[in-house]
This record gives C-alpha cells, structure tokens and sequence, in this order.
C-alpha cells in the first residue's frame, strides 16, 4: 500500500500536525519508504496467532481505590504556557 | 595520585570507602573533565553545584559510616528521565524549558543509594533515532575516530550522549533507555557496556516515553561489573508503573566471575546477513570460541522470525508514539504556537515542535492505527510480535541459557553519512537489537574488538526473561578476553 498526497495532508490533520504544500511531496516520499518496508510482514502467516497485548506474562495490577496524591495544583500549572491561577488557558472553543 | 576520571565505578568505590578521595574530589575531577569535553556535545545540562553539594552530602554520610551501594559516585542522566527541579527535554523543542516537579523512580532510586547527579545527556529526540543525530541540541560525537581520520563519528544512539560521556571518562556510569537498540547499539559504538533488562524490571515511571511496550531503563558503563552495579539500584518494583514487575532484584554484581560452565549459548543462524562485514562476522566466532574456552556449549539455533522483527517494529512504536505523544499540545506544559482556534493552536505547535523524525514517525503511526488500516498494519504486527517471542521461547525451552549475536551491523559512521535520502537506511543499525524489545527479552551489548579503522565493535547477548545475571556472567567472560578500550582523548 502506499499514500498519495491527500492521504499525507489527511494524516497530517489527524495527528494536528501542521504541514504545509510544499513539505507534502518530501513527507508522502519517506512515508511510502516506510510502508514499503513494512510490506514484507505480509508474507508471514499470521492466521490463528493471538495479537501481542502485553509481553510479560503478568495480571493487570490493580490500585487501591483511595486518594493517594493531590493538593498540587501549584505543580501541576508550574509548567503550563498560559494560565489564571490554577486554571489552564486556551482560545475559545464554545462560541 | 591517578586521574580519577579514569577510575572504574567499582574503583572508585573502594577508594571512597578506603578515604583515598572524597566524592567532592571525584566530581569535580569530573565536572573539570565535562567542561574540557564540550565539543562532543554529551551533556545538555551541567549541574555542577547540585553535583557538588550531593557529593558533599555523600562525603557526610560515608563520615558517619553510611555507605550506600553507589554513595559519592557522579552520574550522567540522560534527557529523558524526570528530574525534579532540573530541565528534563527529551531534547526536543516541544517541551522547551519543561522542570519536571518530581522525579523518575529510576533516578530516585540512584540518589537513594547516594549517586551524584553531574547532568543531563543528548540523546535523540524522545529517542528516535540511531545517530543522536535529531536531538534539539545538535548531534553528539563519538571519542573514538578512525585512525589517521578527524572526522568525527556519531556515538549510535538515541542514548548517544550517555554512551559518549562514559567512554570520554565524563562521567563513572550513566542512565539510558531502550526501544529498539537505544542503550546496546550506542554501547557498542563507543565500547562501553550497556544492559537493556527484561521489560519490567526497571519502573518507567518519571521517564518521558516513546513506546510504552518496548521502553526499558538501563545503565551504560565501563565494565559489566560497573553496569551491574548501576542496574542493582536502577531496577525494582514501582507500584506506579502498572507494567513493574514485583521480582526481588537480585545483587548483579555477584554474577560477576561466577563459572558460565555448561550454560548452552545459541548461535542464531539468522542473524547471519548477506553482505556482512567480515570482521563482525570474525568477531562473532571469537566470541563463541571465548565462552567454549570458558566452558560453555555452543549450539546452533534458529529463530525464523528475525527478519520481520524490524518492519513490525516500524509499526508497533510509531502507534505507540502517536499515541504517547499526544500529550504535546501546547496547553499543559511547553512550548505553544499560536492559531487562530485550538485545532491550529495544536497543528502550529507540534508542527513547529518536533523535529523531522519525530513528525514522521507520529504520522505512520496515526496512519497505521487508523480507521481501515489498523488490522492491516498494526494487529498484523502484533501478531508477528507473538511470533517473534515464541521463537526465543521454543530456543530457551531447548535448554539454551543464552543467545549470542553482533551487536550491532556496523561499527560507528560519520555524522550525516546514513538516512538522509531514505529512513529505513538508519532503521537498519537496529537490525540485532530490536528483537529483544519485541520480545520483552534482557540484552546486554559488550565490547569485544575493533574493525580494521580502529573503530569498536560489541557482541550482543540475549537472556531468559529476569536472567540478566547469566548475562552479566557471559558479559564478564567476553570482558576477560577482549579487554577493555579507551578512546585516545583528541577534545
């Protein structure tokens, strides 16, 4: 399979990375580079083999149900690009 | 008295203990020795009063007679572990001037057992790459170069500034993590010796992730003794990392010198390539002829699969990296782009944020786990995935302890030489290393040789899942032959 220049700017919007007209060539080439190398799995036979869900053979640990962290906000906007008091600020999103 | 930069971290120990020196000594032989190497572009960060006063904190302690296992030992930490109230990048733009307000479990732990933080490591961004050549903050350079050559030479990566640093004595031992070859390809490149352990035995917590499923923290060092050493306070259960294992972590260090007698090593034959270079495969043969002259049964294995380790791979942690990087969107914390609405805020800022690397592999593996293409690409490669893991399974329940192969299909090559017209080129560096990952498997890199240019070649061993002991016996026997390599110091 391979993407044409369409398929880059749809996936370029799904991963809300910008991509302007003229890096769309350059992106599809090294994208179809890749997928061409990845197109040799075709050939394994994969049929009654269980997808991978966790590589060590282990029970999901489960957490207590009870508040263990908290009451740090202050660290939590500490890093934030914009903010009023402990909120975070973005545009408008409701009109 | 020596030039205690030289000194291994086993060393170094003894001599602190004995009050030969004290820690403050030994950091600031070292912090000397950091701002002499700049040109290699290892560290990002230099944190030399944080280093000095945790290496007079450690000094106090080993007055009063509390010696911790690493206590006075300077460290180098690489960009992607979370350090509390120190920059943390995963050299990326993206999170700019990011101070993390806690710390990663795994350094936590190596301040615990009294290490002293020197600074942080280049590594490639978020650690894609092979090269520590799409770090934000320029690539590093190897110390090792070819005879009679000034190029300099990519230290491998995306670990590159933790491999650098130990193999230019800046630093005793350093934190690195590993994808899909991070901590051994970068190992072998500069002969240091690095351990990517079983995947959970190291907690991930605190560490900025790429690929949740294949991430593992390990140490890079000099010797195997020093990496054990290094990974004994690294690793342990983390009731924060859901996917930490709950093993008692064993004391490495007295794997050390202990008999490989009668332990069954496989020789793989699929990772025997077309086009190899001789010398690897030379390399190769002495490494098994090192451990039978040890006591060890070699023993031809196969593991078909090999092959489709790689594309699987370039599936399976571009999906999880659209996924864990996400995150970055410019409200939360880093850098932020304007747009006209939150949609084109997202877009500017992590168009303008990440690197060229890091937008192309978040691309196909948005395209990989989207609607259509998800069970033809990404539950196929899972699948192969269990494939992968079954063929060293069916190996090890043959009774061999162990797997032995080249680290690495290349010694180091020049900075900008392999990539630029075609990805997959640099992918192809991985080609021995990334099996491990795929199948969750302990691997530990050795130096065992040099190539005809006088550059470093390692030897890769792969273990049973939580047998890195066996590993770091073999590694000890492989050390014991080859000897060790140091750089001729040109910065």
């Amino acid at each position: 399979m391979s993407v044409d220049a369409a398929t880059v700017r749809r996936i370029a919007h799904l991963a809300r990375i910008a991509v302007s007209e003229d890096e769309v060539p350059h992106l599809q080439g090294e994208l179809n580079a890749m997928l061409a190398f990845v197109e040799q799995l075709s050939e394994v036979n994969v049929e009654g083999v269980e997808p991978m869900t966790s590589v060590t053979p282990m029970q999901m640990k489960k957490r207590q149900d009870v508040v263990n962290d908290g009451e740090i906000a202050d660290d939590i906007v500490a890093n934030a690009p914009a903010t009023e008091g402990h909120f975070f600020l973005v545009p408008k999103v409701v009109e | 008295m020596t030039d205690l930069t030289s000194l291994t971290l086993a060393e170094a120990r003894k001599g602190l203990a004995d009050k030969t020196f004290t820690s403050l000594e030994l950091t600031d032989a070292h912090l000397s020795a950091i701002e002499k190497a700049r040109v290699l572009n290892a560290f990002v960060l230099e944190t030399p009063e944080q280093a000095r006063s945790m290496a007079r904190e450690a000094d106090a302690r080993i007055a009063r007679g509390e010696v911790g296992p690493l206590a006075g030992i300077p460290l180098g930490i690489k960009d992607l572990f979370a350090t509390k109230g120190v920059r943390t990048t995963a050299c990326s733009k993206i999170l700019g001037n990011f101070v993390p307000t806690y710390e990663s479990t795994v350094t936590s732990q190596l301040w615990r057992d009294g290490a002293v933080m020197l600074g942080k490591l280049n590594n490639d961004e978020f650690a894609m790459g092979s090269a520590n050549e799409t770090s934000c903050f320029g690539p590093v350079g190897n110390p090792w170069r070819r005879e009679g050559s000034n190029t300099t030479l990519v230290p491998g990566g995306s670990s590159g500034g933790s491999a650098s640093a130990v193999a230019a004595l800046l630093c005793m031992g350093a934190t690195a993590t590993d994808t899909g070859g991070s901590i051994r390809q970068p190992a072998a490149f500069t002969a240091t010796v690095g351990i990517k352990p079983t995947y959970g035995r190291c907690s991930r917590w605190g560490i900025v992730a790429f690929a949740s499923s294949l991430d593992q923290a390990g140490p890079i060092a000099r010797t195997t003794r020093d990496a054990a050493m290094l990974l004994r306070s690294m690793a342990g259960h983390d009731p924060k990392d859901t996917t930490s294992v709950d093993i008692a972590v064993p004391d490495y260090e007295a794997a050390i010198g202990k008999s490989v007698k009668g332990m069954k090593i496989g020789i793989p034959k699929e990772y025997r390539l077309d086009g190899m270079p001789a010398e690897i495969e030379k390399l190769w043969e002495a490494g098994a002829a090192w451990l039978k002259a040890a006591g060890a049964e070699l023993v031809e294995v196969s593991l078909p699969h090999t092959k489709y380790a790689l594309p699987a791979y370039y599936i399976v942690a571009p999906a999880e990296a659209s996924s864990n990087l996400a995150r970055y969107d410019g409200v939360r914390y880093g850098l932020r782009e304007p747009g006209r609405n939150i949609i084109e805020q997202y877009e500017n800022t992590r168009a303008e944020g990440f690197g060229a690397e890091v937008r192309r592999r978040v691309m196909i593996g948005t395209y990989v786990l989207s609607a259509g293409y998800y069970d033809a690409y990404y539950l196929r490669a899972q699948k192969v995935r269990t494939l992968i893991k079954k063929d060293f399974e069916d190996c090890f329940a043959k009774g061999v302890n162990a797997i032995l192969t080249p680290a690495t299909p290349s010694a180091a090559f020049g900075i900008g030489e392999k990539g630029g017209a075609d990805p997959v080129e640099m992918y192809l560096n991985d080609i021995f290393t990334v099996t491990v990952n795929m199948a969750g498997l302990p691997g530990i890199a050795v130096p065992s040789g040099k190539d005809a240019q006088g550059l470093p070649l390692g030897l890769q061993l792969i273990g049973r899942p939580f047998e890195e002991e066996t590993l770091f016996s073999l590694g000890e026997v492989i050390e014991q032959a080859a000897g060790r390599f140091t750089p001729a110091r040109w910065w």
